[in-house]
């Protein structure tokens, strides 16, 4: 009888764990990409106003000098509309814009990499950058399907000093590697730059085909190769903590801030010193720029310490 | 026989153990949702409390209108000459809207555009003191749109004479940029009988301004409006609203206004941005036979300055809003300056930002850089002499 009362509660006991096991399982989803996105141990934040006017005249035409873009649009002939978009928008705001394809297109020029994977065609891409960077400090990789407010981007890295690694953008989590997101644009600062390009050197960190089973996005590669080097990376964020790099398009955030928060929409949204949207149509585009570089409400001013001039033969800016 | 009964209780018990964990599992998640769904409903109203409690400091509810307490400002920025041309050109905008489009449309220029605009009234054929929305008599309907307009302004000038300069009329899909319009009638004065919109020109000799796009009646074209119908001259001739409008501002003498910036670019806009930045409209399009003036296509369409959008949507409400008073490029010099109206004290006592010291990021080093930096073709300041308009009354007189 006793024997049978141990085996009963031993039972017992059994079924319960088993029941915990059970229904803890089922509330447990895999961690991906949705987890940890605002999980951020590194932010970098744009100077505030008080910050820069402290600034010294001649330390602020330093800086004004030392900021200047290159930007690396990696294109292929399959996305021709949006290519032809960067060129006729965003693209002509950047200091330097060199368009890489995978293959060359007989409607516009690009250097032709003659490299059909991703990853190796960025490294290709980025290695050409740095050898002809001249004196630019600052690289901005992107693909035509991202719009970038450049005179935002150089408001992000003013004050940060390029022989310095930087590696900013819309930083994310997989597991436990922080990388940028390609999606939304990738900032590097001449020091990281320099750092990645040795580190292409060495096939044991940073293969140049990849050695995983599975195949790693060029944008986790290249956080991959980085990390080797000691740079990691950093989300791109402005005064008050809002991400500047967005990996969806305008209409997808006002739309997700009218659920979110229908009696604050706008300012519930998204930045206003944004520097990337992704995904948005090429009219869409046209419209952006208008947004941003043409209409405002007269009388209101701000009266920024820096002046960026509007590029030379352009007319939707 | 001992074995197998000791097996049964652990099997047993197996069972009970499970289905007594699992009744205690879900009654503690039970309990826990309900606690959940408590409080997000106490959040829920706390919300929409801590909403009223801030819309009180935006605008005050008065007579079925809404008073715009201040004019929305922006952290960091300098609106001393928007401040000054809000008190100086006081605008009532009346919303023409209806009881279904409350909460789909009109509520999205309530959070949005009309916070720009001294007075807004929402009119529609039935009142409703909590949106507020004025009730005008009558029924809905495209075959109404007259008998709004005519009401509406009546109302308009029968409450709100006094409280106002100039009457803007739009839809419940119509953009409008507030501050883009004082700036248009800013060099024109409330006793002129003028009105301002996208002028079209067929049925009119001076043509009439397009409903949608929105259109703005000075004090003294409103007089008018009502004199003509006490006097019969104006009558509900036909239903299509911006004409019939048209007929009657022509009827009484009042101007139809080029609203263009000064470098002839159009401000109010019958359609969305995208449609006029980007589509090449087919040559059979009404549209080429209605505008009055030379139409643009691409980025020549618009003016930087531009007053008006319709056929906008909700999201494209708050897309228009965050375009245009927030999204910006930090220091950028824009090509068009649009001239400072005459007889405002802002703009003349603001230093040249170029002289001050400001850093530039530029080709070549010049401190007086300005405009001429910038692409030739467009306009650079004109002589302040010549103001926006050459002198309307003499130039456009059409009479």
């Amino acid at each position: 009888m006793l024997s049978d009362g141990g085996s009963f509660m031993k039972g017992m006991v059994m079924g319960g764990l088993f029941c915990l096991v059970l229904s803890f399982l089922s509330s447990f989803s895999p961690s991906t990409e949705f987890m940890t996105e605002d999980h951020h141990h590194h932010h970098v934040k744009a100077a505030s106003k008080e910050e820069l006017n402290h600034l010294s005249d001649s330390h602020t035409q330093e800086l004004l000098d030392q900021v200047r873009v290159s930007c690396i649009i990696m294109v292929q002939p399959s996305v021709l509309v949006y290519w032809a978009a960067a060129l006729d928008t965003w693209a002509k705001h950047c200091d330097k814009a060199v368009f890489y394809t995978s293959e060359s297109s007989k409607a516009l020029e690009a250097i032709d990499l003659n490299e059909k994977d991703d990853w190796a065609r960025l490294r290709k891409a980025l290695k050409h950058a740095y050898d002809n960077a001249g004196d630019l400090r600052w690289f901005f990789v992107a693909r035509p399907t991202t719009f970038a407010i450049i005179e935002n981007l150089k408001y992000l890295v003013l004050t940060k000093d390029p022989s310095e690694p930087f590696y900013l953008g819309n930083a994310m989590k997989s597991g436990e590697l922080e990388y940028v997101a390609l999606a939304s644009g990738i900032v590097l600062s001449y020091e990281a730059l320099k750092r990645l390009v040795n580190v292409f050197e060495d096939e044991g960190k940073c293969p140049e085909r990849g050695r995983a089973l599975w195949k790693l996005s060029e944008d986790k590669q290249l956080a991959v190769c980085l990390k080797y080097t000691g740079v990691f990376a950093e989300n791109g964020e402005d005064m008050h903590g809002k991400g500047l790099f967005n990996s969806k398009t305008v209409h997808s955030l006002i739309s997700d801030s009218m659920k979110a928060n229908p009696t604050n929409v706008v300012e519930g949204c998204c930045s206003d010193m944004a520097v990337t949207f992704n995904g948005m149509s090429p009219s869409q585009m046209q419209v952006l720029m208008f947004g941003v570089y043409r209409l405002r409400p007269y009388g209101h001013d701000f009266h920024d310490l820096m002046t960026f001039y509007p590029p030379e033969g352009s007319d939707n800016d | 026989m001992k074995a197998l009964g000791s097996k049964f209780s652990f099997y047993a018990g197996f069972v009970v153990g499970t289905f007594t964990l699992y009744v205690f599992l879900r009654q503690v998640w039970f309990a826990k949702t309900l606690a959940d769904q408590q409080a997000s409903s106490y959040a829920k109203l706390h919300d929409h409390q801590q909403q009223l409690e801030a819309e009180k400091k935006i605008w005050k509810k008065e007579r079925s209108a809404l008073f715009n307490l201040k004019h929305p400002h922006h952290l960091g920025e300098d609106s001393s000459m928007a401040d000054e041309l809000y008190r100086k050109v006081r605008i009532l905008c009346w919303v023409m809207t209806g009881p279904s489009n409350l909460e789909t449309k009109a509520r999205h220029v309530k959070y949005t555009w009309s916070r720009h605009c001294n007075i807004v009234v929402f009119m529609s054929s039935v009142d409703d003191p909590d949106f507020p929305t004025v009730g005008l008599g009558t029924k809905e309907g495209r075959d109404q749109l007259y008998w709004k307009t005519i009401r509406a302004f009546h109302y308009a000038y029968e409450h709100h004479a006094d409280e106002a300069d100039w009457f803007l009329k739009a839809d419940d899909d119509t953009y409008v940029i507030v501050d883009n319009l004082r700036w248009v009638l800013a060099n024109h004065t409330p006793d002129e009988p003028i009105y301002f919109g996208r002028r079209f020109k067929p049925y009119a000799k001076q043509g009439y301004m397009s409903g949608g796009a929105g259109y703005v009646l000075s004090k003294e074209a409103l007089r008018r409006f009502v004199e003509g119908f006490k006097s019969k001259v104006c009558t509900h001739t036909t239903s299509v609203e911006d004409l019939a409008m048209g007929q009657c501002m022509e009827k009484v003498g009042v101007l139809a206004g080029d609203s263009r910036d000064t470098a002839h670019r159009e401000t109010f806009h019958p359609f969305i941005p995208e449609q006029h930045l980007t589509v090449k409209f087919p040559k059979s399009f009404w549209y080429w036979s209605y505008c009055y003036y030379p139409i643009s296509e691409g980025p020549n369409c618009c003016s930087d300055v531009s007053v008006s959008f319709h056929y906008v949507d909700a999201s494209g409400m708050y897309l228009l809003e965050y375009y245009t008073y927030h999204l910006r490029a930090f220091g950028y010099k824009y090509r068009y300056q649009p001239p400072s109206p005459l007889a405002y004290s802002t703009e003349k006592s603001r230093p040249r930002d170029s002289a001050e010291g400001k850093k530039q990021q530029a080709p070549q080093e010049n401190e007086q850089g300005d405009l001429k930096r910038a692409d030739k073709k467009l306009d650079a300041d004109p002589p302040p002499a010549a103001g926006k308009d050459p002198p309307d009354a003499a130039g456009d007189n059409k009479q």
